[in-house]
């Protein structure tokens, strides 16, 4: 789960990690009034889940209240790479003398914490480490025994970063790993890290996400998982305690167990199809599971036909046949559905569905091969 | 011959009491798998509606039943790390995890106990294991399953049983089908399994089936292309999905250029491995290798 830049500032506060201060608002109005506060120059920066929303414009300064009044009317309601920005944060412009780059984030070559250095701050990361690599300096972090003193003297000499501010920096690194853990996060960045001109060490910026697996034992960070900036249908789904990925397309599929459903999603596209979403029943469905997942899917107007793709393990076909029965009695249903049908209880699966309009298919294959015929017509095969 | 379980396998389910524990004990002891006992803290003493004893520690129940030598693991997402540190403190040669959902700290830190252990873990978030006709450890619907010398690995529950179903329908059983679970961190990874198939005397031909995420895929190549003189049958999920959404699996992810599809089937190729483009061509690619291997004798 991604949390928001004023959100991971309130994090890292918790943990005693200095950031820079402001407020979120959500007309330009209250960016005056914020920037009247704080007074002087005001950052306003969208708070959106994207990457380089500065180069996008996304972040400006304001000199005065009427200035930062103005820049705030710009940035709310613009579409940054497709999202549509809805709050901003105002904070109060700072005096920079350095800007440092300071990572963290989950491993998965090394099962260990990353964490990395850089005196390259402001920059994207991603080029610095493609052109300079050297210039990165990292540690790799046993949460079984944390970040140790050594290693942050390693992050500190190995990055070449201002030795004078070798307490400040070590002080932060240790609070930074501290709300990591303390937060099930699976990322962390701070770039910039600011060095002030007055000597304070602190985060100017703060990109946080947030292990799923944990927000059971996250209550606060769990309240943040937002739906007005993702999409309307996943946050349905999510509701219906689905597991739904929106895509691009208009063919509509259904299955049980994520890597069937990610096969399907391939063997609809070798067919010329283009699927709008992945949705995962997960095992053992029942038939209301199985008719929330229609209606999910069919929520996006563009679907022109809908594959049910369900290999029967724990799952049972006979229940999903009563689920989608179900769906096809009580929905207007307009656009055609194939089913296929494999493993346990199979042929009474089939045997409910004869009769009705449903599509049957024996394999994955003939079921995509059919869903793109009966969806955009035989004429593109 | 198999790999990691046989007749000889006794086992021990962490969470017998709950639902899908009390299920599944059910249908593995239906399937032939000998649990010699069950853990469910503060119900020691009682014995399920299996006749299966319970005990409240892994201790009481190694005391009990020294036999055992697997542990299989039904505990939600909040205690099953935990869980898995009992087993492995109870040094139970294998320990197999099928919780879903396990926070990816806590897998951190019992990855070292883990590697400073003797014991191998298969998971979390995986279907299991089965030995056709021996042993099932899991929750696979084992009655798509035949003896024989195909042995299965993949990433993935639903789509290992699309994979041996077809085999099975093919006349082609399998040695072992061994699903090692869709999260970022899992015990025991493509090349373990690949290993042991490779040390099988009753394994002739192993089929690996990947998905997008992680290298895991891109590591199995290496090891196939040095050590393993087995044919092996690829394939990799996942290759129409895009980049920075999580596929239902916590590991299906694609970030930048780390963990694509097309990079998995490359590395697979130029191992000499082929791979397949549809399930259906799994099942094509095995019975054209099974048949070369048949000549040869």
């Amino acid at each position: 789960m991604k949390i928001h830049e004023f959100q991971g500032k309130l994090v890292l506060q918790k943990y005693g990690v200095a950031t820079t201060k402001g407020q979120v608002a959500y007309t330009p109005d209250q960016v005056k009034e914020i920037a009247e506060q704080l007074g002087g120059t005001v950052v306003v920066k969208a708070q959106v889940h994207v990457g380089g929303r500065g180069k996008a414009g996304g972040v400006k300064l304001g000199k005065t209240p009427v200035e930062a009044y103005e820049v705030g009317k710009q940035i709310l309601g613009m579409d940054l790479k497709g999202l549509k920005v809805k709050k901003v944060l105002v904070e109060g412009a700072i005096n920079i003398d350095k800007e440092y780059y300071l990572g963290m984030l989950f491993d998965r070559d090394t099962r260990k914490i990353i964490v990395m250095v850089s005196a390259e701050g402001g920059m994207d990361i991603e080029e610095v480490n493609e052109k300079t690599p050297e210039k990165i300096a990292r540690v790799w972090v046993d949460p079984t025994m944390g970040l140790q003193d050594f290693q942050i003297r390693d992050l500190i000499f190995g990055a070449q970063l201002d030795k004078a501010y070798v307490k400040p920096i070590t002080k932060f690194l240790r609070g930074l790993y501290n709300a990591f853990v303390g937060s099930d996060a699976t990322l962390a960045e701070i770039n910039p890290l600011v060095i002030t001109k007055e000597g304070d060490v602190i985060a100017a910026d703060c990109k946080m996400d947030i292990d799923d697996n944990a927000l059971f034992r996250q209550p606060e960070l769990a309240q943040w998982q937002e739906s007005e900036e993702d999409n309307a249908i996943e946050d349905e789904a999510r509701m219906r305690g689905l597991t739904y990925v929106h895509l691009s397309g208009d063919i509509g599929i259904i299955g049980n167990g994520a890597g069937l459903v990610m096969t399907t999603l391939d063997a609809v596209s070798r067919e010329g199809g283009q699927p709008s979403n992945f949705l995962d029943i997960g095992g053992g469905a029942k038939a209301e599971v199985v008719r929330n997942a229609l209606e999910v899917v069919l929520m996006e107007p563009k679907v022109k036909a809908v594959l049910i793709n369900i290999f029967g393990g724990i799952t049972r076909c006979d229940e999903v046949a009563k689920g989608i029965l179900e769906a096809t009695s009580t929905m207007d249903i307009k656009v055609p559905i194939v089913v296929r049908f494999s493993g346990t209880r199979e042929e009474e699966g089939r045997k409910l569905l004869e009769g009705t309009k449903l599509i049957p298919a024996a394999s994955m294959q003939e079921a995509a091969r059919k869903v793109v015929e009966v969806g955009y017509g035989a004429a593109v095969r | 011959m198999s790999i990691f379980i046989n007749n000889d396998t006794r086992l021990l389910v962490q969470g017998i009491t709950g639902r899908e524990g009390s299920f599944h004990t059910s249908q593995m002891i239906e399937y032939g798998t000998k649990v010699v006992a069950g853990l469910t803290p503060g119900k020691g003493g009682m014995k399920t509606e299996h006749g299966v004893p319970v005990y409240n520690t892994a201790k009481e129940a190694l005391a009990a039943h020294p036999e055992i030598n697997a542990s299989i693991i039904f505990v939600p997402p909040p205690f099953a790390a935990d869980s898995i540190l009992e087993a492995l403190d109870a040094e139970i040669p294998l320990i197999v995890c099928i919780t879903e959902g396990i926070p990816t700290l806590d897998m951190m830190r019992v990855y070292p106990v883990l590697e400073k252990s003797k014991s191998r873990l298969i998971g979390p978030n995986c279907p299991g294991l089965t030995t056709p006709g021996e042993a099932k450890l899991g929750i696979m619907p084992a009655m798509i399953f035949k003896k024989g010398t195909v042995g299965v690995v993949s990433r993935s529950g639903t789509l290992t049983y699309e994979i041996a179903a077809d085999l099975t329908n093919r006349g082609y059983g399998q040695s072992t089908i061994v699903g090692i679970g869709g999260d970022p961190i899992i015990g025991t990874n493509f090349v373990d399994v690949l290993k042991a198939f490779e040390a099988d005397p009753d394994t002739e031909l192993v089929v690996m089936a990947g998905e997008i995420g992680g290298s895991a895929e891109e590591d199995a190549a290496d090891y196939i292309k040095n050590h393993m003189t087995k044919p092996v049958v690829g394939f990799i999920g996942g290759r129409t999905a895009p980049e920075g959404k999580r596929m239902g699996h916590a590991g299906a992810l694609v970030s930048g250029n780390k963990g694509t599809a097309q990079g998995k089937v490359d590395a697979l190729l130029a191992a000499g491995v082929p791979v397949a483009d549809t399930t259906a061509q799994i099942g094509d690619l095995v019975v054209e290798r099974m048949k070369k291997l048949a000549a040869v004798k």
